[in-house]
């Protein structure tokens, strides 16, 4: 390894003050004293603000919340979609291309395209105002992203593996069941923590589609905390903090795999 | 190996095993777009319960509706800007992480934080850093007293640097990815027959990313055409508008005023927009491709 330049440790230097410099103001801020946010310097940092989020606000509910609709949401896509993706990784039949394009095009829509029809449908089945309704409609994008990151880890998985099990007697079906899901565990894990991310994170479905304050998801409640109360900036970013912390561990254990699933269908192999 | 009729069964195996996937995305997606569609023919005032078949009325009212036209500007203004930023930083960004120095995993890791932290997190965080009075830029610019968020000129700019913030991480694995495409060996017989390094970065990587680069504008700018959840949380869509896109506008008729027909009018231009950019894109990228 060579030794650095100056150059490239100003580089460096530059662009983890852009990224990580704004997160770590809000991890001090979440610390602050409230009524010293007006002084340049906090004269002790505190865990007050954390103490009124969790335990003074509905705070947890909203965590326990997005918990169970980006958990449906990830069940149900791996469900639907490993199934699908071995069948476009390792079998022949006409619509196999098309069905990929289909689920990227379906990806690269825009949300609001689909709200007031989802709104109609959901109301009318009674799911509106519920978790397990709002999992649905996150189907429209993570579905796709299933699809995508799935299928391009079954087509790294030897075709040979399928053949040798087709000769050995299986279906297409138990080839798939005994041998390559097993073997696609580490892409089943990879496409479960990007699905649970933009769910955990999802916001325009979530806003329009709840509205008992109960049910809200952590990206509603953080939204809204302003408009119920005066602008509480410590207690926002304690909520911030705690939103956000999970992911930034789930993201920092696994960079490889989600960068490799994040890269997965973008590069032509 | 196999006769035909394992075959025919292995491709009946195959619809069978691809169909619930299928059925789901016509139910969430295909089925919503075309249903907006219809709805966008409508009179249809949800709380009301006033519906009526109007034709085309919504469409000639949106081409008279200044509000629309002033998002549609917004909105390409926000995705052109934000695009072309983050691409000029995820350059540098990705290259810097193509070489071996120590710290190289820490910055990896650091800069996939913005991309991992909840767009609606990243807003609140972005305009505690604007606010005008205690807000950290104001602090590192000596006190001055701007209200980023307040002032006409300044709110959609302020908008497009959380959004470059939050992608540009993701543009630059984008890259990176390209990068690691080229072979090595590219570079080596460029170094053997003396070329400088800028000499390099123009002959061999420049071309030999542009497909990754095409690549990127285009999900990119599609996704940062239907900005929502930004806008929504610094400003809704203020002051005075300047920072309304095409999805708040929409929603806000929707939500707000429970203008399903209308609302749904705007959604459908959002999509087509969507559609003619894609379209664009890829007709651009097809024809680099058939160059090479």
């Amino acid at each position: 390894m060579k030794r650095p330049g100056l150059g490239t440790a100003l580089a460096v230097v530059a662009f983890l003050t852009f990224f990580l410099g704004p997160f770590l103001w809000q991890v001090l801020t979440s610390l602050w004293p409230d009524g010293e946010l007006t002084r340049p310097w906090p004269s002790h940092l505190t865990g007050a603000n954390y103490q009124s989020v969790l335990f003074g606000r509905p705070f947890l509910w909203a965590v326990l919340n997005s918990l169970v609709v980006a958990t449906l949401t990830t069940l149900f896509c791996l469900t639907v979609g490993a199934s699908a993706a071995f069948a476009l990784a390792k079998l022949e039949f006409r619509g196999r291309g098309l069905l990929l394009s289909a689920a990227l095009g379906v990806s690269m829509f825009p949300p609001i395209a689909t709200v007031s029809p989802l709104y109609l449908i959901l109301n009318a089945v009674g799911l509106r105002d519920s978790l397990v309704g709002l999992a649905l409609p996150y189907t429209t994008f993570a579905l796709p992203l299933t699809l995508w990151v799935l299928t391009s880890f079954f087509r790294q998985l030897p075709d040979e593996l399928y053949r040798a099990a087709r000769v050995d007697g299986c279906t297409p079906f138990g080839a798939f069941r005994r041998v390559l899901l097993p073997l696609a565990a580490p892409g089943l894990a990879t496409t479960a923590i990007l699905v649970f991310i933009f769910a955990w994170n999802e916001f325009l479905y979530a806003l329009t589609f709840l509205s008992t304050p109960e049910k809200r998801t952590v990206p509603v409640a953080i939204s809204l905390f302003a408009s119920e109360y005066k602008e509480p900036w410590g207690e926002i970013a304690a909520a911030s903090v705690v939103a956000t912390l999970p992911l930034v561990v789930l993201t920092v254990l696994f960079q490889r795999r989600i960068v490799s699933g994040l890269t997965a269908g973008a590069v032509k192999e | 190996m196999s006769g035909g009729g394992s075959q025919a069964r292995e491709r009946r195996q195959a619809y069978l095993l691809v169909m619930p996937a299928v059925l789901v995305l016509a139910v969430v997606a295909l089925y919503p777009v075309l249903a907006a569609l219809w709805l966008s023919l409508h009179r249809f005032i949800l709380v009301f319960g006033e519906r009526r078949f109007t034709g085309l009325a919504n469409y000639v009212y949106l081409f008279g509706d200044a509000r629309f036209w002033s998002a549609l500007g917004n909105t390409a203004y926000f995705t052109a800007v934000a695009v072309t930023v983050e691409l000029l930083l995820a350059v540098p960004l990705a290259l810097l992480l193509n070489r071996a120095f120590p710290g190289r995993g820490l910055l990896r890791a650091s800069v996939l934080v913005p991309w991992a932290i909840p767009t609606v997190v990243s807003a609140r965080l972005w305009a505690w850093m604007f606010n005008p009075d205690y807000g950290l830029i104001n602090r590192l610019l000596g006190g001055a007293d701007i209200n980023w968020l307040g002032a006409p000129g300044y709110a959609l700019h302020a908008a497009i640097l959380v959004d470059v913030w939050k992608t540009t991480p993701f543009v630059a694995l984008l890259v990176l990815a390209g990068l690691q495409g080229i072979p090595e060996d590219l570079y080596k017989a460029a170094r053997v027959d003396g070329a400088s390094p800028w000499r390099q970065f123009r002959a061999i990587t420049v071309p030999l990313l542009k497909p990754a680069l095409l690549l990127a504008v285009l999900f990119r700018s599609l996704d940062a055409f239907r900005v929502f959840d930004a806008i929504y949380v610094l400003t809704e869509g203020g002051p005075a508008n300047t920072t309304e896109t095409l999805s708040i506008y929409a929603y806000k008729t929707l939500m707000r005023s429970g203008d399903f027909g209308y609302g749904s009018a705007l959604s459908v231009m959002t999509f087509l927009c969507v559609v003619l950019l894609a379209v664009v894109w890829l007709k651009w990228l097809g024809r680099e491709e058939g160059r090479r």
